[in-house]
């Protein structure tokens, strides 16, 4: 290839990727407004718990996970021991088994950019992307690459703001932890409408309330932990030997 | 104050270590062309919805039922998210809605 080619493929390759760009922002639209407030709201409560704005933004740019980071404010209040937290963003974590597993094909051939998509793999950009078949003259994998990355800089940008404007609010903030429980109640109800793991739902409530009364509020988790995924296994064999019968 | 950050970093680290796990282990598990165990299919399945039940109910771990104000701020903010979710389907506004009730109940009513 002479030089005057090796440029026109470069350009056309440039051009490509603005291609992909301008197809990917728009997908991106509903995450950005989403991605905004919640991380300005991380930010803010952060902040208040007197966190710089200095921490905020790192965590949003290496952990990258909503609801965690909402759990985490909580882990640093209290203090917990890192193994504590380890094992309940695990348990938080789970359903990035059921994204990745489900992604398994659509990222198989995304070479170098395979280790971010996987990375930034959250549960909105997993919304995007998982129904997401772009027209064959655009390069796939730079769609989901910027789909992926838009949605990594809204939640960053809306934490470091957040932290930010957390330094200047002078209104009683008391209360704003909530937002957490709000999040996971509205997660649950979507779970709920989807029609889906009703059962699993009402275990996980119920084991955990259970779980709560008897052991107290500082030893639950682990325990709920336990006897949820006891739970869920005996399930699994019951249904597995059903079908075995039938 | 320095004791703490170095608290703070090991609990950040936690939380990035449990996610990077979380998101790459089926790519590692599951290269091309292996079948994926049916457990871990199911785990993935039905594990995310026990977990969510799990987290409001650690949410609300401090909630007194039994002593006034009986968890009325939480219960009557809970409500009002699950019907303006049920009725709008936007979480945005569920959230901000249910968070702005709670703070309003607790500083200024109960």
């Amino acid at each position: 290839m002479n030089y005057k080619e090796e440029i026109c493929e470069q350009e056309k390759s440039q051009s490509q990727n603005m291609a992909a760009l301008r197809y990917a922002f728009p997908k991106t639209a509903p995450v950005m407004a989403g991605y905004l407030v919640l991380g300005a709201a991380y930010g803010i409560l952060m902040s208040e718990k007197g966190f710089g704005i200095w921490w905020p933004l790192i965590i949003s740019v290496f952990v990258y996970a909503g609801s965690l980071q909402y759990l985490g404010i909580t882990f640093f209040v209290a203090l917990v021991n890192p193994w504590y937290a380890f094992f309940m963003s695990l348990m938080l974590n789970a359903r990035h088994l059921f994204y990745g597993i489900s992604m398994l094909d659509k990222y198989r051939e995304a070479g170098k950019l395979k280790p971010y998509l996987i990375f930034a793999l959250t549960d909105e950009t997993f919304s995007v992307l998982c129904n997401e078949e772009p027209p064959k003259d655009i390069p796939k994998y730079m769609v989901y690459f910027f789909v992926s990355l838009l949605d990594h800089i809204y939640w960053s940008l809306g934490a470091f703001l957040g932290a930010i404007a957390g330094t200047m609010i002078s209104f009683d903030t008391a209360g704003m932890d909530f937002a957490l429980t709000a999040l996971f109640v509205v997660i649950f109800v979507d779970q709920w409408k989807s029609g889906k793991g009703h059962w699993s739902a009402l275990t996980g409530v119920l084991a955990s309330a259970l779980c709560l009364k008897v052991f107290g509020q500082n030893g639950f988790i682990v325990s709920a932990m336990i006897v949820i995924l006891g739970l869920i296994t005996s399930a699994y064999y019951m249904e597995k030997r059903k079908e075995k019968q039938s | 104050m320095k004791q703490e950050m170095i608290q703070y970093l090991f609990l950040v680290v936690s939380m990035i270590a449990a996610t990077t796990i979380t998101r790459f282990l089926p790519f590692l598990l599951f290269p091309a062309g292996k079948e994926t165990p049916r457990y871990i299919t199911y785990l993935g399945k039905t594990l995310p919805y026990a977990t969510i039940g799990l987290l409001v109910v650690y949410c609300l771990k401090g909630v007194s039922f039994f002593v006034y104000p009986h968890g009325l701020s939480e219960a009557i903010s809970i409500v009002l998210i699950v019907f303006l979710h049920l009725l709008k389907g936007n979480s945005l506004l569920s959230i901000g809605a249910g968070t702005a009730c709670y703070m309003i109940l607790t500083q200024f009513v109960f």
